[in-house]
């Protein structure tokens, strides 16, 4: 009892921010949760409701609540839709490292953040063992979309179609570079994030091939490790302090004008999770994770408000139909979402389509997919229904973990839509 | 009985996983809109049809448990809190549209429709459901029908109670009860749809209601009208009823709303002006070009500095974009949002906003006021912070005088958030002590063991 007065008085940091909420209920309309199972602990209004309530000790069950927090996508969709401005996203990670700290992190999750990603070689070394041991084993389920299944991973990861481990990731073709600028005048430091580098090295790829083309100078270290954004998901803020200086180091040396990512989410935490996340660091760091935060950007942003990439005067015609899935970390939180239109609509050979509710969650959400796949395939459903609606051939979106979902959804739906991220559709066009 | 019998009971009617009874989901079901103490229930049931819900009700009458029926939770009044110890019914699982006759221009539908669903399907059909409560995006038509909602469209189009043409309910026995018709007309025994509207789920539990449409307008022209006081932008609002011109929106932010909303969207509002009215008239389009001269004219008459007319639908939403972030700027100046709806007839508005400006001052309040001047619903809208209890304190006294103030214009408590468990205390005061006696004697009479929705509106039984 005296530990969970330990709890209450630590959320107790939160009640500033979570009185905030006028409990109005307008999170109800854009939940995607909330809209599979109508239950208002899963929404954000009950969810604050539930926080307060344990940080005042009127609600004694902290694993309930601790159960109903992580029956979220952080998607974000509540804060852009919030008429008070509630900073939703803080409150719930802030809240998920309270109370991992009074619950402790499961063995499980110990082992992967402390022991695996903290340690990036080990991380590397042990993707590209399971890379060769998966290829006799998965099965191509979609050919278009590229997932797999594999009868004897059902019991880890259920009925998913998922993407396959790369045979070779991005990394190994490209260990470190740094070029210098060219005809723009610019340099980047370039962040290909893990999936991108273990399941999507093309997409890698493709950034440097768009780089090289217009002429940006490209500073890759080695050393990259995680951007943290599982770890803190999961409660386990240390970890992601960890990886922070990690990725600092990496970059220290470098001289570039912005840090550009292809994955939404790394993206979003680099540039917006990371400075929330170093109070109680020491200065210099801090400072360090201020500037690298600034300067962090999301690719297709980089190309058209900084390069100067324009939008074609007449939308091309004919060719494969593309539509686009905004990924949550970029049009809610960064506010990206014309960008990456733009560049869909100069690629040759494919005719840009928009979807319905191109804007809504795909239901990923990280290890909300691990831990709610039915919720996550129930939402990723709606998002496949509205790909084939646009008659679509090819899904494009910006983010890595939307490629995996939309590509698990498309093909468990009957498959035959491509997911291909927007830099790969763009770099063939050049 | 415990509550693990009674949940079983309730599973025999509603299924397995359509009762809650874990302490996290009994709380997330203990609190609405309202700026009120929250009440923890001893179950949560979710009925996934509508003749559910007649079971339900008979055994919660069979216990004498009170029972709660909640759609969104978006009251502002407490009607949604449950009674201690009681049940909540939910019925957003009753959420589908039966019908939309475009023949006879009306719809049946099932209580836990969304709003705005509902009348962007209506309007998908080429008609037009008018009622615009302002949580529209997520409200219930069951929570707008038990609470008569309005919105900004209620001087020309009325509120949700001249759109009910009928309705199903069960009674506390669990009976079904029918009133109403799908005709226009219908004089058929009393009109108990009529009693349903604005009960507030204390007479009886809906399970469809028959609601009418109409064909939308045709055209429309809106513009915002800039003044150096409140009196003058009332005694405009006046003028253009005098005028027999009937906006369908004529909406009102006072200078300290102006500023808020300034200072969050940037929209570029006048932040110097004493008022502003933004008023859209529609119609036929001879018609509405006429009455928006008309209005302009009698703006400029009245002493509007200046009045800006919409040319494009661009120009259209940026007025309508200021109107709808009043309440969320003020929202964000301050932890707690008090909004009232005191309403008081359209003639008294700068009466009662000179009342307002005297108990900002007396309580050292920040009072805010916008609204629907048209109709004269106006919402003060203190901003405090509830855990503050001094301030608080003087936050409740504040709102007894604004009542005190409506009714002594002869005003009303309530123009479309309801009474609830907010104003209940005050009910006699704008009635007399023999409307609310009668009340009772209702209530006792249709659910003698007052388990439909406990101590709202009219207090204990």
């Amino acid at each position: 009892m005296e530990d969970l007065k330990q709890l209450a008085q630590n959320l107790m940091e939160l009640d500033d921010q979570m009185v905030a909420c006028m409990k109005c209920g307008m999170c109800q309309a854009v939940c995607p949760v909330f809209a599979e199972t109508m239950q208002e602990a899963d929404v954000t209004r009950g969810k604050i409701a539930l926080l307060e309530k344990l940080a005042h000790e009127m609600v004694k069950d902290a694993d309930q609540v601790n159960d109903k927090l992580n029956r979220c996508l952080l998607c974000g969709s509540c804060a852009a839709n919030c008429p008070s401005g509630v900073k939703i996203m803080d409150i719930f990670m802030k809240a998920r490292v309270i109370v991992t700290q009074f619950k402790g992190l499961s063995a499980t999750k110990k082992m992967i953040f402390k022991g695996l990603l903290t340690r990036p070689k080990l991380f590397n070394t042990l993707t590209e063992m399971s890379a060769k041991f998966q290829g006799p084993f998965a099965k191509i389920a979609d050919q278009a979309s590229g997932a797999a299944s594999c009868a004897m991973l059902n019991p880890l990861l259920g009925e998913r179609h998922f993407m396959p481990l790369a045979k070779k990731p991005f990394r190994k073709d490209y260990p470190q570079l740094d070029t210098p600028r060219g005809k723009s005048g610019l340099k980047v430091a370039f962040y290909p994030g893990c999936v991108v580098d273990k399941m999507f090295p093309n997409v890698g790829h493709a950034a440097i091939k768009i780089l090289e083309h217009h002429g940006v100078g490209i500073f890759l270290p080695k050393g990259q490790a995680c951007c943290g954004i599982p770890t803190l998901a999961s409660g386990d803020q240390d970890t992601m302090v960890s990886l922070m200086k990690q990725n600092i180091k990496a970059f220290e040396n470098g001289t570039f004008d912005y840090l550009v990512t292809p994955c939404a989410t790394c993206t979003a935490t680099l540039h917006e999770t990371w400075p929330k996340m170093i109070d109680n660091e020491d200065p210099v760091f801090v400072e360090k994770v201020k500037d690298l935060a600034a300067k962090t950007m999301d690719i297709n942003a980089f190309l058209v408000d900084i390069v100067g990439v324009k939008a074609p005067a007449e939308p091309k015609k004919g060719g494969k139909v593309v539509t686009y899935h905004d990924p949550c970390h970029l049009s809610k939180s960064l506010g990206v979402a014309a960008q990456p239109r733009t560049l869909l609509k100069l690629s040759d050979n494919v005719e840009f389509k928009e979807m319905n509710e191109a804007n809504r969650c795909c239901g990923c959400g990280g290890s909300f997919n691990l831990y709610h796949y039915d919720l996550s395939k129930s939402i990723g459903e709606r998002k496949a229904g509205n790909v084939r609606d646009a008659g679509a051939d090819i899904a494009a979106t910006g983010c890595p973990a939307c490629m995996m979902q939309l590509g698990d959804m498309l093909s468990q739906t009957g498959g035959g839509v491509e997911v291909k991220h927007v830099l790969e559709i763009y770099a063939d066009s050049l | 009985m415990s509550n693990a019998k009674l949940a079983k009971d309730f599973e025999k009617i509603v299924g397995a996983g359509n009762v809650m009874h874990e302490e996290a989901d009994l709380h997330a079901y203990s609190y609405d809109s309202a700026v009120l103490d929250p009440q923890v229930p001893a179950l949560v049931i979710k009925p996934t049809t509508t003749e559910q819900l007649g079971p339900v009700t008979a055994l919660c009458n069979e216990h004498g448990l009170p029972m709660t029926v909640r759609g969104a939770g978006t009251n502002l009044s407490g009607g949604t809190i449950p009674h201690p110890g009681g049940v909540v019914v939910l019925t957003n699982g009753l959420n589908k549209i039966l019908e939309i006759n475009e023949e006879d221009l009306y719809a049946v539908v099932e209580p836990g429709v969304v709003t705005a669903q509902f009348a962007a399907q209506v309007a998908s059909k080429g008609l037009f459901y008018p009622p615009d409560p302002g949580s529209q995006a997520v409200s219930t038509i069951g929570g707008n029908v038990a609470e008569n909602a309005g919105g900004l469209r209620g001087l020309k189009y009325g509120v949700t109670k001249d759109y009910v043409m009928g309705m199903d309910f069960y009674d506390a026995h669990g009976d079904l009860i029918k009133s109403g018709s799908r005709t226009v007309k219908c004089v058929t025994g009393y009109n108990l749809a009529g009693l349903m509207v604005a009960s507030e789920g204390t007479l009886g539990v809906f399970s469809n209601i028959i609601l009418k449409l109409v064909p939308p307008p045709k055209a429309s022209k809106a513009m915002m009208a800039i003044f150096p006081n409140v009196q003058t932008a009332s005694e405009t609002v006046a003028a253009i009823i005098a005028n027999h011109i009937v906006p369908c929106t004529l909406e009102f932010l006072d200078n300290s709303v102006i500023r808020y909303v300034e200072d969050f969207t940037k929209a570029g509002l006048p932040t110097d002006a004493g008022a502003i009215l933004l008023i859209e008239v529609d119609g036929h389009q001879a018609e509405v070009i006429e009455d928006a001269q008309k209005v302009v004219d009698i703006c400029t008459k009245c002493g509007a500095k200046e009045v800006k007319m919409a040319e494009t639908a661009e120009e259209r939403e940026a007025l309508w974009f200021a109107r709808r972030n009043a309440l969320p700027s003020l929202a964000r100046a301050k932890p707690t949002t008090v909004l009232e709806d005191a309403t008081v007839p359209r003639s008294q508005i700068p009466a009662m906003m000179e009342g307002l400006d005297k108990i900002a001052k007396k309580y050292k309040l920040d009072i805010g006021t916008f609204g629907h001047a048209g109709d004269g619903n106006l919402h003060p809208t203190i901003l405090c912070d509830n855990r503050d209890k001094e301030e608080f304190h003087r936050v409740e006294e504040a709102v007894d005088e604004i009542f005190d103030v409506a009714l002594s214009l002869k005003g009303t408590l309530s123009g479309e958030h309801g009474i609830g468990m907010a104003k209940s205390k005050w009910m006699e005061k704008e009635t007399s002590k023999a409307t609310l006696e009668y009340s009772l004697k209702m209530k006792r009479a249709i659910d003698p063991k007052g388990i439909l929705n406990p101590t709202k509106i009219i207090g204990d039984v």
